[in-house]
């Protein structure tokens, strides 16, 4: 019992001190990551976040080994990264989920591609056709449906839950997202991510998220890691990191609305507790203040 | 009464009209975009945004109806070139629509299709690189600059067409909150200082609330049509359509269901910011 809990506190993804130079001894040199080290624990659920530039996306493509460090290590699920005769093993526990997944929709029907990886990795057939029912199933797609539908003649929303199925269909132990929602409307993003979540509690999942949605990141991750021009500035609750507002606006990020809110009527010195992320949480305080005020 | 300057009048379109799989992405469609106006279209995946505003400038031709841009009607090829020049359109992806290796060379591509006379291409960069900001990148590579610089020198190539309106379609879906916010004051300002009309595409509630008017469209029809302070207390039917509230209305929504009356002019959150130091430090 001790054991199994300690398992779950461990590790899933070891960064040690990951530096990436791309196009090194070259007049383009550019340092991408710089010294990054970070522990991600197994089943969390970690969104990244940081400007266009800071180096999200050069740090999830060494999660699946896609690129190699510069200098530095990363383990996942106890592989090093680097090691060229792991790789196969490494692709199976890790499924890295691009911008615009739909664009790589290639098969006749929507269930021959959720089908395709499973039957990749050698799976029995059996086994091929369970996986990617549940997988459709987990999307909201019914499989029978999917069976007969183009993924060439749906809008972007079913498409892009097509091609999110394709990878949950590998049961990947780290699940991760490259801005999954962006161009999705309010609902669909909702959906996506319930499914996502879904997912994770399932199979014991480990989520990363990399997005430029703050409220996204308020409702769902349980720590955030804040990149800035290569490198790791903050890693902590969501609560905590939308409390350094100062330092998130100097790097051009943003707080949800109703952080925001919160922060500037601080700034007109109320006194507001810390930590409010929500709408609702918002509603609570600001009513809390008007009765005060109306009394 | 401003001036009509696009005029929609029972516009449908099908998709692959005749074959197995077509279907009615617009169907009866009545809209007017007055010059001057800031339109914003919302409306879920698949609920016929993009469709409508490729019409705009020609580059989709109505199924059945019509589509008038400054009286001219699409469907007439001899029309195309002038109302490709008086609608000017920003798409979603800012890497697809870079097309050459230096920011003012760019930005210079349209005007220089339009074959005007090297000085005045050149004044005229000059003027729309000034316009969005970006003067100091002119002799930059455009694939160094940010998303939303990207989106910006985008829309200064279009603006050296001289156009009447700009059309964007979801401009900001692929940027970062600070992309996002300097593209959304770029267009504020085109729009109150320059009398640009603008169309707006997007699923950001919080960039809707800007906006003189909002369309709502499901189902390839109008849902709703108004200024955002109508279009915003809805609130069922906006949900059923797979919208949200953005969050200075949801507070203030919840902030009336318990009792406190609200003026229904609170659409953003510096409206709220407003209200709250008006009842609670004055």
């Amino acid at each position: 019992m001790l054991g199994g809990a300690f398992l779950t506190m461990s590790a899933i993804i070891e960064i040690d001190r990951l530096t990436h130079i791309y196009s090194p001894g070259t007049p383009f040199q550019i340092a991408a990551l710089d010294s990054i080290s970070l522990d991600i624990k197994k089943g969390v659920f970690l969104a990244i976040i940081g400007s266009t530039g800071s180096g999200k996306s050069t740090l999830i493509r060494h999660f699946n080994g896609l690129l190699r460090p510069t200098s530095g290590k990363v383990r996942v699920c106890g592989i090093d990264t680097a090691d060229k005769k792991q790789r196969r093993n490494l692709w199976r526990s890790v499924g890295l989920v691009f911008q615009q997944p739909e664009q790589q929709l290639f098969e006749e029907t929507v269930l021959a591609d959720v089908a395709f990886g499973p039957r990749n990795m050698g799976l029995a057939e059996a086994e091929v056709k369970e996986r990617a029912h549940e997988a459709l199933r987990l999307v909201g797609i019914n499989p029978q449906e999917a069976a007969r539908m183009s993924p060439f003649h749906l809008s972007g929303g079913m498409r892009r839950k097509a091609a999110i199925a394709g990878v949950l269909a590998l049961k990947p132990q780290v699940l991760i997202l490259d801005e999954p929602t962006a161009g999705l409307d309010p609902q669909g993003k909702q959906q996506l991510m319930q499914h996502v979540e879904n997912f994770r509690r399932r199979e014991d999942a480990t989520i990363i998220l990399v997005t430029h949605d703050m409220e996204e990141v308020a409702l769902l991750a349980e720590q955030v890691a804040v990149l800035n021009q290569g490198r790791l500035v903050m890693v902590g609750p969501p609560r905590e990191i939308f409390s350094r507002v100062e330092e998130l606006m100097a790097i051009g990020l943003d707080l949800p609305a109703a952080a925001r809110l919160m922060h500037q009527l601080r700034l007109l010195g109320k006194r507001i507790r810390p930590g409010v992320l929500t709408a609702d949480e918002a509603e609570e305080v600001i009513a809390g203040l008007l009765e005060e005020a109306l009394c | 009464m401003k001036d009509v300057f696009i005029a929609a009048k029972d516009l449908t379109y099908i998709y692959r009209r005749g074959n197995a799989g077509g279907y009615k992405a617009l169907s009866g469609i009545n809209l007017t975009v007055k010059t001057g106006e800031f339109l914003v279209i919302i409306g879920s995946n698949g609920s016929g945004k993009s469709t409508l505003a490729r019409h705009f400038n020609g580059m989709l031709k109505p199924s059945a109806g019509s589509i008038t841009v400054a009286g001219m009607d699409t469907t007439s090829a001899e029309n195309t070139w002038e109302i490709r020049r008086l609608v000017g359109m920003v798409f979603q992806n800012p890497d697809n629509q870079i097309v050459s290796s230096l920011v003012e060379e760019d930005a210079a591509f349209g005007a220089e299709n339009l074959g005007l006379p090297p000085e005045e291409v050149k004044k005229r960069v000059a003027e729309t690189l000034r316009l969005v900001g970006l003067t100091p990148y002119a002799g930059h590579a455009p694939h160094l600059l940010s998303g939303g610089q990207k989106q910006k020198l985008a829309i200064a190539g279009v603006l050296a067409m001289c156009p009447t309106c700009l059309v964007l379609d979801e401009p900001t879906s692929m940027l970062d909150p600070a992309g996002r916010m300097e593209l959304m004051e770029t267009l504020i300002h085109l729009n109150r200082d320059m009398q640009v009309t603008v169309v707006l595409v997007t699923h950001f509630m919080e960039e809707a609330v800007l906006a003189d008017r909002v369309v709502v469209l499901s189902d390839g029809e109008i849902a709703l049509s108004g200024p955002p302070a109508e279009i915003f207390t809805e609130i069922e039917l906006l949900a059923e359509l797979g919208l949200q509230l953005p969050t200075a209305l949801k507070i203030a929504h919840g902030l009336r269901q318990r009792g406190f009356s609200l003026p229904l002019d609170i659409l953003t959150i510096d409206d709220m910011l407003a209200y709250c130091k008006n009842v609670l430090v004055e």
